[in-house]
């Protein structure tokens, strides 16, 4: 197993978010985490990739524990996609992208031919290549948060932990975001993904875990767990699942 | 302004950081070797402007008076623009400065206590120097235990310490002024005010040590000032080991910072100005801003001095009080420039 999880609790102060979650992603699998606001989705990934320590449990990454001090080490296994993102000063967008580098760079850190390749290839992945030159901060919401998503792949880690990449995306290149994300996995790697896109998260996701009240409530192939009587208490609403006449599934909160 | 270097799709490169390096250099040696040539000479009871040494010669002015104090201004200049520039990074604000976090302060305190109790009469010239350094190191370790959080310096407890200590310091200091003799207190006075009338080559001797180690230290951290910039956990899962790096930054500035105000005062204004200014200039990447900062605050410093002791013949002028009133026009000036990008000065 890539990544690990035991028993894990996770308390932010002496709140407890996350509570008890055992599961394990490997290579190629992209798991898709649904739940409702403050459910602790964000809790969890930031715990997996070692930003809180844990309470309770264990968390292993490339048989590593995240939360250890060897920041440079795991940076290049496993790449973190915040949910917010501030920049303090006004960088271009392709040396915001070539900050994803920083773990694969010594002494100064000027950027190397392969870098450069690198953020070419992440930028191309996320359709921000004619932003290259923009400054980072004059960028739309939606631009942004694609430039900080080629940020992460640029990183060249074998998981991805993205918080909503697809927040404030039209809905092309969100669809283009899980593409590339399932081309990604496809090519064994492995991505855990938040968001609240249920229909992508059915369409593009290999496995769906449902989180509620910070415990992993369901787990398992994207339709069942969205059809699943769980899911229906974690959000109060149904969610039909069903097939358009091409054959492609499609998920609608009712 | 657009930059020229980073912040508008010019990536930094080994050839365009020698390019800004080597123009700094020279520009810095040649403001370097020039100012000692510079000085006001009285000539039969009056004074005049003499520039290029024409008068004077090569005769013990130049090498025993205005050279020490050009080298003084070189070094501490360099000192305060660099850790102006490290701080800005630190803090994530590009408004920060030696003064925001206290360790000016608290240097300040440790030279009038000096003053006040006679520290030099005991201890020999060098004694109100150590004094400001010893005050700077112990703000600089209060400030670090107030503002830690788990392993981490975040910067709005940073700046709320800062701020708490520095308010400390001066009202201590103000009441030490309040208790001591009028000698004392102009004594004290002509310190605070900041300049290099005092300034000895033993002393940039000293302090050439800490702030030349200093300054490499800080350029070797370029790219995790970089990374900090996205904040200390976009920085972490980057790779950037953020607590050992914060401490690194605030430490080393503080005691860049310190060993600047022990030769020369609390001269303020450098060690803000000069970096933001660099920032609109060659843009935001720190591994070629942290080394433009600090050759240009070298440069800025040596020639705030000259101009301070050659304006009026009959007396020097305080060094700090020529660069507060030529950097705050130029802060305006770069304000006005970018009025309209807003984000020069952080997230508009």
């Amino acid at each position: 197993m890539w990544v690990e999880l035991a028993g894990v609790d996770v308390a932010l102060g002496k709140t407890p978010i996350v509570r008890g979650v055992t599961t394990g992603v490997d290579a190629g699998d992209l798991v898709v985490v649904v739940g409702p606001n403050g459910a602790g989705k964000t809790t969890l990934l930031r715990a997996i990739a070692g930003l809180l320590e844990t309470a309770a449990g264990s968390i292993r990454c490339f048989g590593r524990d995240p939360s250890a001090p060897d920041r440079r080490g795991l940076a290049q296994d496993l790449a973190y996609l915040p949910q917010h993102y501030e920049l303090a000063f006004p960088f271009a967008v392709e040396e915001v992208v070539l900050l994803g580098r920083y773990a694969r760079q010594r002494g100064l850190g000027l950027a190397s031919a392969n870098d450069v390749e690198a953020a070419r290839l992440a930028m191309a992945a996320t359709d921000v290549s004619a932003l290259a030159h923009r400054r980072f901060d004059e960028l739309s919401g939606g631009e942004a948060r694609r430039v900080i998503l080629a940020q992460a792949l640029c990183q060249g880690a074998r998981c991805l932990l993205l918080d909503e990449p697809t927040a404030g995306l039209d809905p092309a290149h969100a669809r283009g975001v899980f593409e590339m994300l399932r081309r990604h996995c496809d090519a064994g790697a492995a991505a855990i993904v938040v968001t609240h896109d249920l229909d992508l998260a059915l369409r593009y996701g290999r496995t769906m875990w449902l989180v509620a009240g910070g415990r992993l409530s369901a787990r398992g192939a994207p339709a069942d767990v969205l059809a699943s009587a769980q899911t229906r208490e974690a959000f109060q609403l149904e969610v039909y699942v069903g097939t358009l006449p091409s054959g492609r599934p499609f998920a609608v909160p009712l | 302004m657009s930059a020229f270097v980073s912040g508008r799709g010019v990536r930094l490169t080994g050839s365009r950081l020698a390019i800004i390096c080597v123009i700094a250099a020279t520009t810095c040696l040649v403001i370097g070797a020039l100012a000692p040539l510079v000085g006001l000479v009285n000539d039969h009871g009056s004074w005049h402007l003499e520039i290029l040494g024409i008068t004077a010669k090569f005769d013990s002015t130049i090498f025993d008076v205005r050279l020490p104090r050009v080298l003084a201004s070189l070094l501490t200049g360099a000192a305060l623009a660099g850790a102006g520039c490290a701080l800005q990074a630190l803090l994530r604000n590009p408004l920060a400065e030696p003064f925001t976090l206290g360790i000016s302060s608290g240097s300040s305190l440790g030279a009038v206590i000096a003053i006040r109790f006679g520290a030099e009469r005991v201890f020999g010239y060098g004694a109100i120097g150590v004094a400001s350094l010893l005050g700077a190191m112990l703000t600089l370790f209060a400030i670090w235990r107030l503002a830690q959080v788990g392993r981490h310096l975040p910067p709005a407890t940073l700046i709320l310490a800062g701020v708490a200590i520095s308010m400390f310091c001066s009202s201590a200091s103000l009441l030490i002024q309040y208790t001591s003799d009028f000698t004392d207190v102009m004594h004290i006075l002509g310190w605070m005010m900041g300049g290099l009338d005092a300034a000895r080559l033993s002393w940039v001797e000293y302090a050439s040590v800490p702030i030349l180690g200093g300054l490499v230290i800080l350029i070797l951290y370029g790219k995790e000032m970089n990374a900090l910039a996205a904040g200390a956990e976009v920085a972490a899962s980057l790779g950037v080991a953020v607590a050992r790096t914060q401490l690194v930054l605030f430490a080393v500035s503080s005691l860049l910072v310190g060993s600047a105000i022990a030769v020369v005062g609390p001269i303020g204004f450098v060690g803000l100005v000069v970096p933001h200014a660099l920032r609109a200039i060659i843009g935001p990447d720190h591994r070629a801003l942290l080394p433009a900062s600090m050759f240009g605050g070298a440069i800025t410093l040596t020639i705030c001095d000259t101009l301070a002791r050659t304006v009026i013949p009959w007396n020097h002028l305080p060094t700090g009080a020529v660069t507060a009133v030529l950097g705050v026009p130029l802060f305006f000036a770069i304000l006005l420039a970018n009025k309209s990008k807003a984000s020069l000065w952080g997230r508009a």
